[in-house]
């Protein structure tokens, strides 16, 4: 009679257990109908867009001028998915298997590390006009209104009682371009005489009151939690806090500074396999049309054609002395002197 | 009480209690599929490094002192919460007054709130500028962006552990013990150490544990409340994700080995104090 | 909880007269117990305002900052219902799965002596101690493209991590042991001699279990499942790292209202996280519903 019982107990088990598999795996098997099959002669194209954080509404727009734009083209709809989060585990995402058609992340570093993983093949840098960077930003200080403490450049943020608010460029990529621009600034004042510049950034990075792990945290820290004097950050995002805090701040800008180049990349092993390879290449070409690029200013990021940024000489200050990547030797170059574990950054933290 | 089942046991040859090769069956294979098997990746992916190169990660000196942050702060939580997790539970199983199903009702909020968002909300709460963080501020304490900012959004996550490990076992209290124990003339004190505490200990060291082990882990709310200056306020998970972020997979493996460890040690104690105690109070 | 339902009638009677015995014998002593009373309850409320109500507080002001139709048009917005749904999904699966797996975990380790049983306990708390962000780790370290099982699952075509798959599996990860531990100690506490009394009058396992054990545990299951259900939905920081973020399809509430926030649209993400706040507090009503109704 037990016994009888415990074989109904555990059949039920075993059935439920079954079904919560089958309920699971089901689950992939409908997803992977979802994002790729068959060829190239479909109605209907999708995309996945793996993009960092402040480019959301830029996408958005862009996204729906695009599918016009390829309607009339090629007659195919489009659909394009968008992924948002930090650009360092965004790129992690697409090397462990999110299946990216096209990434379009905050530093050429982190599209590197895709091609390394195999999935980008090599050269892409060279694919589309101005480095694959179809827009632009540059660092700036945000500061309360008034500047109290008249900052007005690189110098002001390592004197006594400034506090500075920055991301820490171990957790946040777009971070490595705010220690580069102030390394830059130094360097040009001191004739690149390395052991200054340390002793500058030292004194910098004490001054810096929160390292916040991201962008977006070291904003809130300055704007909503009322820390520190200034904040060290992008342009697009500084111009996005105003525009959320109108009144409350204003932007400065250095003598000195550094054009961050978002990069964008067709990731080819994922292309070939969805068959998407030509609607992701027209996706990333189409962002240096006229339109998009208008579209790209509107929402603060600087366009890479000259033409269209001469157009917004009124929002921008295009009168910024700005080194580029290069000048650190490339980002990989550049990465591994500065940020790796052991690197000048952790150096400067030492003791 | 040992002996005796050994000698049913011996008897008839199998466990009185029927159901023991279905629920260990089941317990051990869902285990297995959903947390074992995963979680062997991490050996695995550690493993790469060999004994040196492991050794090497955890023991330098910014991670040494991620692990000495996350660790104190989290016990200091722990200890906090089993204070406050005692006090509530109590509040809540003894007395009757109005608001108390409210205050019931409330204590699993933590966990729905998303880390993220906690660690917003008690950043605003707790800065210099904000509500409770301006009347510390002007006794001179700061509070978010040093350890006690991140030991708050550890108390934050953790209390809920407490309270909910400690109120059943209490509810379940026999209160004739007690009651006798008053009628024999011992003091409050002595019968709540005496009398109550000893049956609540265990439920409340696994609650402790708990909210300890939760404390290490937690990255969503404590980065926001933490400076995360490094040698200062940087807790472990933040070391963890700078590892990944540059691509180093086997040393955030490893140290998240390391957290791993500890926690399972911590855990391993109290279930077995847990254990020992029940079979004490039963011979 | 108010236990005292459960008493035996035979215990309430003793109950009540050592009540009234104690009054004859010590009047003075129910006047420091209110004082002792009144104390506590302050305490624990001071508490909970400090460190629950007021964030909570802040979570709905800043969402209602920008007035009712902002926050509305955060909370109807196509993207937050379709995560609003993952959610659901998610959490209804983790509780399933979890609810099966603690009745089963704490009655084997409460109602037998085996050799291990420590270890047993210690292995099901690991998810517990896991940072949530190695959580997610683990099942892209196993099922991802550099996972030891990628390739066998691209090779079959199912897609688990940066999928729906991925985010129920890292859902009940990080709530496995909840309901476990909710059950453990009352099972613990309860002992075994009426389960091995039932047994040895012939009764079968499921009667034991549902005549003897669940009338024990109901509660304490109630209670699980809810803590359960309420970190499901909240979870973050493993599903983060697995979901891959694609908006519409793999975003959970919590992660929709991480993105938000990084989009610079703090009120939208405030009106969100509301969401997940009101939904715990239903659940918390439904629960002392259950409770009252099991008072009358």
């Amino acid at each position: 009679m037990r016994q009888k019982k415990m074989n109904l107990c555990s059949r039920i088990l075993v059935v439920l257990t079954v079904v919560s598999m089958t309920v699971l795996t089901g689950c992939g098997g409908n997803e992977t109908g979802a994002s790729g099959s068959g060829d190239g002669n479909r109605e209907k194209v999708e995309l996945l867009n793996v993009s960092y954080d402040p480019t959301r509404e830029f996408y958005a727009a862009y996204n729906q001028m695009f599918s016009e734009y390829w309607k009339e083209q090629s007659g195919q709809e489009i659909s394009v998915t968008q992924s948002h989060g930090g650009s360092g585990s965004q790129a992690r995402s697409v090397i462990e298997g999110n299946e990216a058609d096209v990434v379009t992340l905050a530093l050429a570093h982190d599209v590197t590390a895709i091609e390394e993983a195999g999935l980008i093949e090599s050269g892409w840098i060279g694919e589309f006009d101005s480095n694959s960077a179809p827009y632009t930003s540059t660092i700036v200080f945000l500061v309360h209104k008034g500047n109290e403490k008249n900052i007005q450049d690189w110098n002001d943020l390592i004197k006594d009682g400034v506090e500075v608010i920055t991301p820490n460029p171990k957790t946040s990529g777009g971070a490595c371009w705010n220690f580069l621009a102030a390394w830059a600034y130094q360097q040009e004042q001191d004739g690149n005489d390395e052991d200054v510049t340390r002793e500058f950034m030292k004194k910098l990075y004490q001054n810096v009151l929160v390292l916040d792990s991201g962008a977006r945290g070291a904003t809130n820290t300055f704007v909503e939690n009322g820390q520190g004097d200034v904040l060290i950050a992008w342009e697009n995002e500084a111009y996005l806090a105003m525009k959320e805090y109108p009144d409350q701040y204003e932007i400065i800008t250095p003598s000195v500074s550094i054009l961050a180049q978002p990069s964008v990349a067709v990731v080819d092993s994922n292309v070939d396999d969805h068959g998407t390879r030509e609607a992701a290449e027209a996706y990333l070409e189409y962002l240096y049309s006229d339109e998009a690029q208008r579209l790209a200013g509107e929402n603060y990021y600087r366009p890479s054609k000259e033409t269209i940024l001469q157009e917004l000489s009124g929002q921008f200050d295009l009168d910024m002395n700005l080194v580029t990547i290069d000048d650190f030797g490339g980002w990989d170059e550049a990465y591994r002197v500065y940020f790796e574990d052991g690197a000048i950054f952790d150096q400067i933290y030492e003791e | 009480m040992e002996q005796q089942i050994v000698k049913v046991k011996n008897k008839r040859g199998v466990r009185v209690i029927p159901g023991f090769g279905l629920s260990f069956g089941v317990t051990l294979s869902m285990l297995s599929v959903l947390v074992l098997i995963p979680l062997a990746s991490v050996f695995v992916s550690a493993g790469r490094l060999g004994l040196r190169g492991f050794v090497d990660v955890i023991a330098s000196r910014q991670i040494v002192s991620g692990y000495i942050v996350s660790f104190s702060c989290a016990f200091a939580a722990a200890l906090v919460n089993a204070l406050f997790g005692m006090i509530l539970a109590w509040v809540l199983v003894r007395y009757e007054f109005p608001g108390k199903r409210l205050m019931d009702g409330i204590i699993e909020l933590p966990f729905a709130l998303p880390t993220a968002v906690a660690g917003i909300s008690l950043t605003y709460l707790y800065s210099d500028q904000g509500w409770i963080g301006s009347l510390f501020d002007k006794a001179g304490i700061k509070i978010a962006y040093t350890r006690i900012g991140i030991t708050i959004a550890m108390v934050f996550v953790g209390i809920p552990f407490v309270v909910r490990t400690v109120q059943p076992v209490l509810a379940k209290l026999d209160r004739q013990y007690e009651e006798a124990a008053m009628m024999l003339g011992a003091g409050r004190a002595r019968i709540f150490f005496k009398v109550i505490l000893p049956e609540l200990f265990p439920a409340l060291i696994a609650g402790f544990g708990l909210a300890f082990a939760r404390g290490i882990g937690e990255y969503g709310s404590v980065v926001f409340i933490a400076g995360n200056i490094p040698y200062k306020t940087q807790i472990a998970p933040l070391l963890i994700m700078a590892k990944l972020e540059q691509y180093k997979y086997e040393d955030a493996t490893a140290i998240a080995f390391v957290l791993l460890l500890v926690s399972f040690v911590v855990m391993l104690i109290i279930n077995s104090v847990q254990i020992y105690m029940q079979k004490f109070s039963r011979t | 909880m108010q236990d005292q339902v459960e008493h035996s009638y035979q215990h309430d009677i003793v109950g009540d007269d050592i009540h009234s015995i104690r009054k004859v014998i010590e009047p003075h002593r129910d006047d420091a117990d209110h004082a002792i009373k009144y104390i506590l309850i302050g305490i624990a409320a001071v508490f909970l305002l400090v460190m629950l109500i007021m964030p909570l507080t802040v979570v709905l002001i800043n969402a209602l900052r920008d007035g009712w139709q902002a926050y509305k048009e955060a909370v109807m917005d196509e993207y937050t219902v379709r995560a609003l749904q993952l959610t659901l999904f998610a959490t209804v699966c983790a509780v399933a799965v979890n609810t099966i797996f603690g009745v089963f975990a704490s009655y084997l380790l409460s109602k037998f002596y085996f050799r291990g049983r420590q270890v047993l306990a210690s292995l099901i708390d690991i998810p517990f101690s896991i940072s949530p962000v190695i959580a997610g780790l683990i099942f892209i370290l196993t099922f991802g493209n550099i996972g030891w099982m990628g390739d066998f699952l691209k090779a079959h075509d199912i897609k688990i991590v940066f999928a729906v798959p991925g985010v129920i599996l890292a859902t009940i990860f990080v709530t496995f042991p909840f309901v476990f531990r909710e059950l453990f100690p009352v099972m613990n506490a309860q002992g075994k001699d009426e389960e091995e009394a039932a047994a040895l009058m012939g009764a079968g396992g499921l009667m034991i279990f549902r005549r003897i054990t669940f009338p024990h545990i109901k509660w304490a299951l109630v209670y699980g499942v809810v803590l359960c259900t309420a970190r499901a939905m909240g979870e973050f920081g493993a599903v983060s790292v697995i979901s891959g973020h694609l908006r519409g399809k793999t975003n959970t509430l919590p992660l929709h209202v991480e993105i938000l926030y990084n989009e610079f649209n703090t009120t939208a993400a405030f009106a969100v996280s509301s969401i997940l706040v009101i939904m715990a507090v239903v659940i918390l009503i439904i629960r002392s519903f259950i409770e009252r109704k099991r008072k009358i």
